[in-house]
């Protein structure tokens, strides 16, 4: 719900979440860096406990600066609510077991994140829960893959780091008529890009620590809900049948749209306790208030590197972002050229990171993605050669003399 | 008057006192209870339970009908329906002989035939909406669960 007013979205990105503080007036977000709050009587204390009634018992489960991040989140992604987490890996891992238990399924794009590959591959296979991949470039291949104990299908709005845009709308589609919601990671659009909700997506995840933090200075994770999918249509027992985690309590029966919510708060992520800090829910706060400048700049600052490293003959071949900021290319020279480029950089940081103010370089196939087999980095997208660049928001410029520099320690 | 805007049902929550709930639960497990326990512990609300099958939930004593509880208390500010769609239409006509100035469909209650009879007698109405999920948006309480309350105020909030 709204006021009668609709708020835009660099408001919302400063503003959401964030009155002026209720006990002191403090205008910019107080850092709350509070483990336990007085209840004012046992009764009180009772009706926080058993999610009769609104407050704050513990920041294992919520705090003031984390939920005024969480509520900020969930308006700019146009979601019902969000709960924020210590990593993306961590809101990963919730929303599956918020929804899968041992003996169900999962379908995933086969082009995401190496790690969430071995998240699904090798830790969630352990809990007794299957994944099959599928291409991001072919929805008909998922509907393909759904089976009766599927629980969620989930792809990335920009894979990571093949570049390759899922068709939201179709995923969404199909997912929907398999009665199961689509899960998206938006990290690499951010949702001044792209708002996957508004797209058929149920779930949105971000590693927060990219874009929304913007400055490289906390790691987090965070998950939103659109609060309009179905999750009492007789698929998903762990909403829609009574909870033994909380006395046998129905989620949708007691909580409607908030089922899901509340149970991955109240449940999930009290029982795996990865919550995000006071301190970094306030950095991220801080990012997200120069959300849009900064997409603007870096969409802008990435254009003009594409159209530099087009025109050089020691690239063999750039794969131009549809969206973002983060792409890949590669040298004539494979492997070598690519380690005497890197080696030859200045002002580009080689690091395993994306979406910072700094511009970063990284050759995936032996770092971020370097769990993977061949076979897997060819699904994934990633050539052996492939650079990945995140560019930053410097003087393009300096930017581009750096890349001049590496180029030419290559032909050299 | 069907409210359907932020503004109107943060109005008409503001003017509320006395709240009827019809399909009140003793039962901790049930959603009327939930609402039922959170506006009379967490609000100033004057709310009482109307089921014709309990005497009292926490030591408030219950209603078997809306009639009953007109005749003691006069008409209620707000009916608060936890009842099945199909049921609903007997409730609107109780709730209009009551005098109650205003009524409240929670999560599910849809009934047309319900609404437009209690639209045309007067009541504001409020559908598929429920009460401690409204008053929680704005008394600050679904933010403190990182939920979407919609509101964007630089105003200092009032404790």
């Amino acid at each position: 719900m709204q006021h009668e007013h609709r708020f835009g979205f660099a408001t919302r990105a400063i503003h959401a979440g964030t009155p002026p503080d209720p006990a002191t007036g403090s205008r910019a977000a107080p850092i709350y860096q509070t483990a336990a709050y007085v209840f004012g009587s046992t009764e009180q204390a009772a009706e926080l406990f058993a999610l009769r009634s609104y407050g704050y018992i513990y920041s294992r489960i919520s705090n003031p600066t984390v939920a005024a991040f969480e509520e900020r989140m969930a308006s700019l992604e146009g979601g019902l609510g969000a709960i924020a987490f210590s990593s993306g890996l961590a809101a990963q891992l919730c929303t599956i077991l918020s929804l899968a238990q041992v003996g169900d399924h999962l379908v995933c794009a086969q082009n995401v994140y190496g790690g969430t590959v071995t998240q699904l591959s090798v830790t969630v296979k352990r809990m007794g829960i299957d994944t099959t991949f599928i291409s991001a470039e072919n929805p008909d291949a998922a509907r393909a893959a759904i089976g009766a104990k599927t629980k969620l299908l989930f792809v990335e709005t920009i894979g990571n780091p093949s570049g390759i845009v899922a068709d939201l709308r179709a995923f969404a589609a199909l997912a929907h008529e398999a009665g199961i919601p689509l899960v998206v990671d938006n990290t690499f659009a951010t949702p001044y890009l792209c708002r996957p909700i508004e797209l058929g997506a149920d779930i949105v995840l971000h590693s927060a620590t990219k874009f929304i933090n913007g400055h490289g200075t906390a790691i987090g994770g965070v998950l939103i809900e659109s609060g309009k999918f179905p999750w009492g249509n007789g698929r998903f027992p762990l909403l829609d049948t009574p909870s033994p985690g909380y006395h046998g309590k129905v989620f949708t029966e007691t909580f409607g749209e908030y089922a899901f919510l509340m149970r991955a708060r109240a449940e999930v992520s009290r029982d795996v306790g990865a919550a995000m800090s006071p301190m970094d829910a306030w950095l991220m706060l801080l990012g997200l208030e120069t959300l849009e400048l900064r997409m603007d700049r870096h969409v802008r600052n990435a254009r003009a590197v594409v159209g530099f490293l087009r025109n050089r003959p020691e690239v063999a071949w750039v794969r131009e972002p549809q969206m973002g900021s983060v792409f890949t290319f590669g040298l004539g020279g494979g492997r070598e050229a690519g380690r005497r480029f890197i080696d030859a950089l200045e002002l580009w940081s080689h690091l395993a990171n994306i979406g910072d103010a700094k511009s970063l370089v990284i050759h995936p196939a032996s770092t971020t993605h370097s769990q993977l087999s061949d076979a897997e980095l060819r699904l994934a997208g990633v050539e052996p050669e492939s650079i990945r660049l995140s560019v930053g928001l410097e003087e393009i410029d300096d930017l581009l003399w750096d890349l001049d520099n590496g180029l030419r320690a290559v032909s050299s | 008057m069907i409210l359907t805007r932020p503004s109107q049902i943060r109005d008409l929550l503001a003017r509320v006192r006395t709240v009827a709930m019809v399909g009140a639960s003793s039962n901790p497990l049930r959603p009327s209870y939930t609402v039922f326990s959170y506006l009379r512990t967490q609000t100033p609300y004057d709310v009482t339970p109307i089921n014709p099958t309990l005497t009292e939930i926490d030591g408030i004593a219950a209603y078997p009908t809306l009639a009953a509880y007109a005749e003691r208390r006069g008409g209620p500010d707000v009916v608060d329906v936890f009842r099945k769609p199909s049921e609903v239409v007997g409730v609107v006509n109780d709730a209009i002989a009551a005098g109650a100035k205003a009524i409240w469909f929670q999560y599910g209650v849809i009934n047309d035939e319900a609404i437009a009879l209690a639209d045309r007698a007067g009541l504001d109405v409020v559908v598929d909406r429920c009460m401690k999920v409204e008053n929680a948006r704005f008394c600050g309480g679904l933010s403190t669960s990182g939920l979407n309350s919609g509101l964007i105020t630089s105003r200092r909030p009032i404790i």
